[in-house]
Parts: C-alpha cells; structure tokens; sequence
C-alpha cells in the first residue's frame, strides 16, 4: 500500500517506531488517532491514486538560484483565495438591487453585521493587493525572462488572468452602489464604448440595455461573483498545470556548472543560433566563465584567430557535448524526449 | 503495413474487407456512430448554450419605448438661458435614474441651424451628460458656458464644445407642448453641425467617419 512521505520533522521529535511486540501495548488514544487517519489517507489514496499526483505538483525540482520573487504567483493566487472566501461571505449579505437597496445593504454589512466592516475590508483592500500582486508577478516574469519557450502559453494564460482581474476589478467597484460606483461605473461603461464598431455594442452588453438601468447592478453582480471567478479557476489550474509541468527557471543572473568531465573534453561544435553568433560578434571576453548553454572556450578560441563561426539553424548542435544534468534549467534542450 | 493498406484503400467498405458491408457502403460504421454523437453532444450543448448567450445579449437588440415626461409650464422658460429640470430617464432604479435637463425656448435668432430648425424642437433641452465620458455637466449662468467638473469639457450656449476633451456637442432631447405643458421625450446626438443622429454614448464621434465607426443601435433611435 503506498504510504504519503513522513513530514520532515527534525529527529528529535520524530517519535521512535516501536519495538516488535510493543505495538499493541503502547496504543494510546493519540496513537489509535494517528493511525485512523493514516488509514483514511490511505484508503482514499488506494482508490484515487492522488498521492501520486500530490508529490507530482509538490516535490518538485527548482532551480539553483529561486528566490522570494518566485513566491508572487502563489502571492496572487492566495490574494484571489482571499477574494473568493470574503466575497462568498459578502454574498451572504448583499443584495443587488439598485433602488436603494444594494447600497443599504451595504451599510448593514460595513455597521451592523458582527465583523462585517473587517470581512468588507478584506476584499475591498485585497482587490488592489490583488492587482498590484499581478502586475509584480507578471514583472518578475518579464524580467527573469520566464515567458520564452516553453512558456509562450502560461504567458498568454496570465494574460488573460490579469484581464479578468481587472474585469473583476471594474465589476466589483459598481457593487457598492454610492455615488462613486455609480459615475466610475457610467465613465467606465463609456470608455468602453469608445472602442471602435464594437464598443457601442459592448457597452449595451455590459448596462442590459442602451441605458443604465435595472439590470446593470444584477449584470455586473453576475459577472463578478458567478462567470469570471469560474473563469479565473478554471485558467489559474491551468497556469499552475503548466507551471509544474514545464517547471520553474533559473534567474538570468545564474551560471550553470558544468560536470567535471565536460571541461577537459570539450569538442569544437559551431555552437548555437544566431542568437549566438550575435552574442561572438560582440566579442566576449575568453576568460569570462561561459553561461549555461553558452559559447565553450574553444569556439571563442577560433573566433579569436579569426577564424569564421557559423551559426546553425534553431537546435542544431545543442545535441553534442550536452552539458545539462536535470533537464530542469531554462535555457536547455531536452534532447531525446 | 500502412503502405500496403493505403494502396488497397477503396473509398467503399466493401472493397476494403470490412465485415458485414453493404454494397455502395462509403463511411464505416464506427465513423458514423463517432460523428453522430460528436453531433449529438452539439445539439445538446447548444440547446442550452444558445438560449442562454441569447438571454445575455438580448437587451442590446431591444427597443425601448418612447417616454414623454412633462417638465413644466410653457411661460416658465426664457430663449436666452437655460432653466435646470430633473427628469426620470429609467424608472425602477430610484435616484439614480434621474437626470437633469437644461431648458430654454427656441429663439430664431441664435437656434439658426438647419437642424435646430428641422427638428421639431419648440423647446431646447440638453442633456447635462457630457459627451466625453457621461459625467454631469453644469450651466454656468456668467460665462454662458456647460463646464464639466470631471476632465474640463466646456460647451457654448448651443452645447457646442469650445475647449477640453469631448467629442461632439451635447445632446439633446425632442421637446412638444401639450396644452399648457411643456414635454420632454427621447434623447438624440447631434455632430458638430448640429445635424440630427440617433443617440450615441459619451465618447464617441459624430463627425466624419465616426458616425460609421459608431453605429447607431436598435436599442436606442431617433425619432
């Protein structure tokens, strides 16, 4: 039967597996208690097989070098955790109903309701920690250079994340319903319109109609608590899919260590792209240790003694030599997969 | 071997050995059971995907009723200012279905374009809507301007813009007189000509092609 691994708890607290014949008599109720929920855990995991899984998405492999700015998309996803939780807990409250109503029942949460100003700070507060979290994520992405291949498309997904986040953000400011949601709401319908052919029609969709009216407050209700944290669920599950799937890179700024054998016995191989070639032109110094996947010493050699060097299309030459161990680094070929 | 499949390959079940084929048989039976529930599955989702889709864009196709709303006396407004009504745009929504309207009478002399005269307009009324993004505008009495608190549109006394970010005019309602009462009704866009067009949004142009690039829309026309 597989067994979850054993959390790693320092030895002193680790609690000595009992000595053959002991087992029975030293069965206290914290014992019996431990090892009912080990037999659930099992019993679940022997008929789902998700322990697999779990160690799939958890253990896994990162790069040399990670640091605390890869700990903003788990920032994120736990600032839309915070959204979701606050605002299933607003809904229990509010009600949408814009002759007076929905705004009443917002001064009932923020004054009457036991902790109800906190749980309505969290999420008015957390939407902005929220977009701020995203724009920094989405920095260290660019910066660390993050979206290249394989990751075009996790890119394109957190695109598309942070559009819903702001539709999330434009939606939820009408709510309220006071004077500043109502006219941030009718400025931002209208900005909207400005939109070329579409945008008229656009905002006509968003108001229910070629005014603001009755069923604005209820369209952006849905919007915001129903269609788009679907949405966003569903793609942040992808995202993170991607993400333990294609695994995390190495900052820019981390140089790879070669295996001992690879230095004595590197072989002349016009090395890499154009990419490459630019980087020869630009003559790099020989004595500067090379990157991960960089020029070996002896192609700067030969471009040294003016020798030609050139470059080969898209992969060529990477399958020689083959200095990667984990197949884990960004800037490595998997060759033979 | 897929070669030697492929060179055998005749269009008919027949042909192709296939056990209990109909003579003239072209598609085998699998891919017609994989196509008639690909087909069906369609069917399915789209009886609920389509009704619900029509559901959410539906009010964009709708037209709404005229509504006419009487504001006040005949006497009560003077052709060289502008007196401030409140009317009710969208019932149902309380206070925030309100907006209000400035008034004056026609006057021949300053009201001398051709759609001022065409339009039927005994009275003037402009939406205080500014037509850059829909924030409420004021009549300021002393300057004879519409200022706008938002982003500093101002318009003339005809609603014409004169400076900031706006787009077109203001707009304007059709106005009638019914007896002794004054009567507002539907609002329309004008260009900068002060042609007549069925109501825009704030934002969006009127003159040259933007009265293309910003179609009119079924919910909302000119009389």
């Amino acid at each position: 039967m597989p067994k979850l691994p054993a959390p790693p708890l320092p030895a002193a607290l680790k609690t000595p597996p009992p000595r053959p014949g002991q087992q029975n008599a030293n069965a206290g109720p914290f014992e019996e208690a431990k090892n009912a929920s080990i037999t659930v855990v099992d019993w679940v995991d022997e008929r789902t097989s998700l322990s697999g899984a779990a160690r799939w998405l958890m253990f896994r492999k990162v790069p040399k070098g990670t640091n605390w700015f890869y700990t903003l998309g788990s920032a994120t996803m736990f600032a839309f955790l915070s959204q979701a939780v606050t605002g299933v807990f607003l809904a229990m409250y509010y009600r949408p109903d814009p002759a007076g109503g929905a705004y009443e029942s917002i001064r009932y949460v923020t004054n009457d309701v036991f902790l109800g100003q906190f749980v309505r700070g969290m999420h008015k507060w957390g939407s902005s920690v929220m977009v701020v979290l995203v724009f920094l994520h989405m920095a260290r992405t660019f910066f660390f250079g993050a979206y290249k291949y394989p990751r075009e498309l996790n890119w394109v997904i957190g695109v598309v994340l942070l559009i819903l986040t702001m539709v999330m953000s434009f939606t939820g400011y009408l709510l309220p319903f006071d004077q500043r949601a109502y006219w941030a709401t009718i400025v931002g319908v209208n900005i909207n319109g400005t939109g070329p052919l579409i945008g008229p029609y656009l905002s006509d969709f968003l108001r229910g109609g070629s005014e603001f009216g009755a069923t604005t407050l209820s369209r952006f209700y849905a919007i915001h608590m129903l269609l788009v944290p679907g949405l966003i669920a569903a793609l942040l599950g992808a995202h993170l899919y991607l993400v333990a799937k294609l695994g995390t890179t190495a900052p820019p700024w981390t140089k790879a260590e070669k295996r001992h054998e690879l230095r004595e016995t590197e072989v002349y191989v016009p090395w890499r792209t154009h990419q490459q070639a630019l980087i020869l032109a630009a003559r790099r110094p020989c004595d500067e240790p090379a990157r991960e996947g960089g020029i070996p010493p002896r192609v700067l050699d030969a471009e040294g003694a003016g020798q030609a060097v050139l470059p080969l299309r898209r992969r060529q030459g990477l399958d020689h030599g083959g200095d990667r161990d984990g197949g884990h680094h960004h800037d490595v070929a998997r060759s033979g997969r | 071997m897929p070669d030697q499949h492929n060179k055998h390959k005749s269009k008919y079940t027949l042909d192709r050995g296939m056990p209990g084929a109909f003579e003239g048989e072209t598609i085998t039976r699998r891919r017609f059971m994989t196509g008639t529930a690909h087909g069906a599955g369609a069917i399915a989702a789209a009886s609920f995907a389509l009704p619900a889709l029509g559901f959410a864009f539906g009010p964009i196709f709708k037209s709404n009723p005229h509504r006419w709303e009487v504001v006040g006396n005949i006497d009560q407004f003077p052709d060289n200012n502008y007196v401030p009504v409140v009317i009710t745009l969208q019932p149902s929504i309380g206070e925030a279905g309100k907006s209000t309207v400035y008034m004056r009478k026609f006057n021949p002399e300053i009201d001398t374009d051709a759609a001022d005269v065409d339009s039927h307009t005994p009275y003037i009324a402009i939406s205080s809507r500014c037509a850059h993004v829909g924030c409420p505008v004021r009549w300021v009495d002393a300057s004879e301007r519409f200022i706008c608190p938002c982003h500093g549109g101002v318009y003339d006394l005809l609603g014409r813009r004169v400076g900031g970010p706006p787009v077109r005019p203001l707009d304007r309602f059709y106005t009638r007189v019914n007896g002794e009462n004054v009567e507002v009704g539907p609002r329309f866009s004008v260009n900068s000509q002060l042609r007549r067009f069925s109501p825009r949004d704030p934002g969006e142009p009127l003159d040259g092609i933007g009265q293309y690039m910003y179609p009119s829309r079924p919910g909302a026309q000119k009389l």
